[in-house]
């Protein structure tokens, strides 16, 4: 609500960094808002909210990954920035929920130059590393190794101690100037915004061959009140029986996927 | 040689745990090579006591490596393998370990991708999310615990399965177990993410359309004055029996659009999305421009 007490504020910061260095990683997902927005909510004694906030979050960045050359926006500062936006705002209502998620989104341009800087900056130490290893020296290969991880850690660790130290009288005070038009607006902009995550991924899934289940599970969605769970069940029933069927109709599965299907031509051609 | 050296399932255990700071250092030069070198040092300590030996595993390691972070782990278990018959002193060239590698690595990290990112995360995020953005703490526990035990488990055991088939998974991984993997999963996320599309892209138009004037018969006549029981029962019957209350019949634009199918405006706004990917503009522009239009949609009552 008011401003965070020193030992939550710590503690901020420690998910902070653990959100940077999942951000890297990707194993752990401290990074993903359904988790990073339920610690911070957690650490400051707003649980609820900040259960809530990553979960209207995490809609959003459900299709971010990064994928090759594509470069997602970063989540483990947007999480981050807006939990903290947000317990400060001290408004955890819907309106408080779709203005934390709006500021975060700004930040999360910010985290992708800051873990470009790191990226390069690690070549630095892998040289450091090739000349440890060239003497045998293991230790100091782990060293660099770790070095770069932790700066991957500092990178989201920084700013998030930075917004905090902004009192939480001023964000609230920008956060009540703000006309209805604006977060209003800003409402409306974050249930188009989860589109673009979905289309990322959708880009990089869509081939002929699987196209129809796309219509089917909109359909699906659209006429019936199924819930998640039920729909997914429906969703492995129909990719099992796709694969069976496709097995047993001889030539039917081996060559349809030949064309229209990446992925298995790759498989293919090794 | 008196005795053969093996890797110990605790020292395999240690790799593990290491493999998942595989992305640690990833730089723009060499990628994963820092963080591949670093999850093998307990094997090459263990494989290789004379420093030269020890040294020139670590740089045979510093090489070019990047894939998936999680099928890295049967890369990681056939190259464990290779190192370990390569310290017994069978005749393994530097050139071959780093062939595996890159031989594995692109495909692997075909399946990788579209089973983790496109079809495990968006289902358990999915699932997970709609839990939480009532309150519900069970939300967040799902979704980490969930993804955790199948991430986890899934590089022990496929870190395990590449140890023990060595360098024969090659043979493995052109059969079509991996394909079926990949092919489900691409159908299970298709089907998935039409759901998402329907179910959680918003778009709200708040535009009145003119009222329609409903022939007779569509809507209730009310009778002037007093009520009897008789007539009231004749018009909630009639109103039950889905009859308009007023003669000219309110029209949203919404409401028009949603009697084609619900959700049809965030599908041509996913598509619409889809193409500008397409035509390579940045997923940060696509959102900042969309919080721009939300905004002014609002400011002008349209939304």
């Amino acid at each position: 609500m008011s401003d965070i007490s020193i030992i939550s504020a710590v503690l901020v910061v420690v998910v902070a960094f653990f959100a940077g260095l999942e951000g890297i990683l990707d194993q752990f997902q401290f990074h993903q808002p359904i988790v990073a927005c339920t610690l911070i909510g957690l650490v400051t004694g707003n649980l609820a909210a900040g259960v809530m906030l990553g979960g209207a979050l995490q809609m959003i960045a459900l299709g971010w990954a990064n994928i090759g050359a594509a470069v997602a926006p970063d989540a483990a500062l947007a999480s981050v920035a807006a939990a903290i936006i947000f317990i400060k705002g001290g408004d955890f209502s819907n309106v408080g929920i779709n203005v934390a998620t709006a500021a975060a989104i700004p930040l999360a341009v910010a985290g992708l130059f800051l873990t470009m800087i790191v990226r390069t900056v690690s070549v630095a130490l892998v040289h450091t590393a090739d000349n440890a290893a060239k003497e045998g020296n293991i230790a100091a290969v782990e060293r660099a190794h770790l070095f770069a991880l932790v700066l991957q850690g500092l990178r989201i660790a920084v700013p998030a101690a930075m917004l905090l130290a902004i009192p939480a009288s001023a964000v609230q005070g920008v956060l009540e100037k703000m006309p209805d038009w604006l977060s209003g607006g800003m409402a409306v902009g974050g249930g188009m915004v989860v589109a673009v995550g979905y289309a990322m991924v959708i880009n990089m899934m869509a081939t002929r061959e699987v196209w129809p289940f796309f219509a089917l599970g909109f359909v699906f969605a659209a006429v019936t009140d199924f819930t998640l769970i039920g729909l997914g069940t429906i969703g492995v029933a129909i990719a099992f029986i796709y694969l069976n069927l496709s097995k047993q109709g001889g030539n039917g599965g081996g060559t349809a996927s030949g064309s229209g299907d990446p992925i298995g031509d790759i498989l293919e051609d090794y | 040689m008196t005795e053969k050296i093996t890797l110990s399932k605790a020292d395999r255990q240690k790799v593990w745990w290491r493999s998942q700071f595989l992305q640690g250092s990833w730089n723009y030069e060499r990628m994963q090579n820092l963080g591949w070198a670093y999850a093998l040092i307990p094997a090459i300590k263990k494989l290789y006591t004379k420093k030269e030996d020890q040294a020139a595993a670590l740089e045979r390691h510093l090489e070019f490596f990047n894939t998936h972070p999680y099928v890295a782990a049967p890369i990681i278990g056939v190259t464990l393998a290779l190192e370990e018959e390569k310290a017994n002193g069978t005749e393994i060239e530097d050139a071959a370990i780093q062939g595996v590698k890159i031989g594995m690595m692109g495909p692997l990290a075909g399946i990788g991708d579209p089973v983790f990112w496109f079809t495990v995360r968006p289902i358990l995020g999915a699932l997970g999310a709609s839990l939480a953005s009532t309150g519900n703490i069970v939300g967040p526990l799902l979704f980490f615990f969930g993804w955790n035990i199948i991430r986890m488990a899934f590089l022990w055991y496929t870190q395990e399965f590449g140890y023990r088939a060595g360098s024969e998974i090659t043979k493995d991984m052109s059969g079509g177990i991996l394909k079926d993997i990949t092919k489900g999963a691409s159908i299970l996320g298709m089907f998935i993410l039409a759901v998402l599309v329907e179910r959680w892209v918003s778009i709200n138009f708040t535009i009145d359309l003119p009222g329609k004037q409903l022939s007779e018969g569509a809507y209730i006549v009310f009778p002037e004055g007093q009520v009897t029981g008789p007539e009231l029962k004749g018009i909630l019957g009639d109103a039950l029996g889905g009859m308009s209350l007023d003669q000219i019949q309110a029209q949203t634009l919404q409401g028009q659009l949603n009697s084609l199918i619900p959700g049809l405006m965030g599908l041509l706004l996913t598509f619409l999305c889809m193409w500008l990917l397409k035509k390579k503009v940045s997923p940060i522009t696509i959102i900042i421009a969309l919080f721009i239009v939300g905004i002014a949609a609002r400011f002008f009552g349209i939304m």
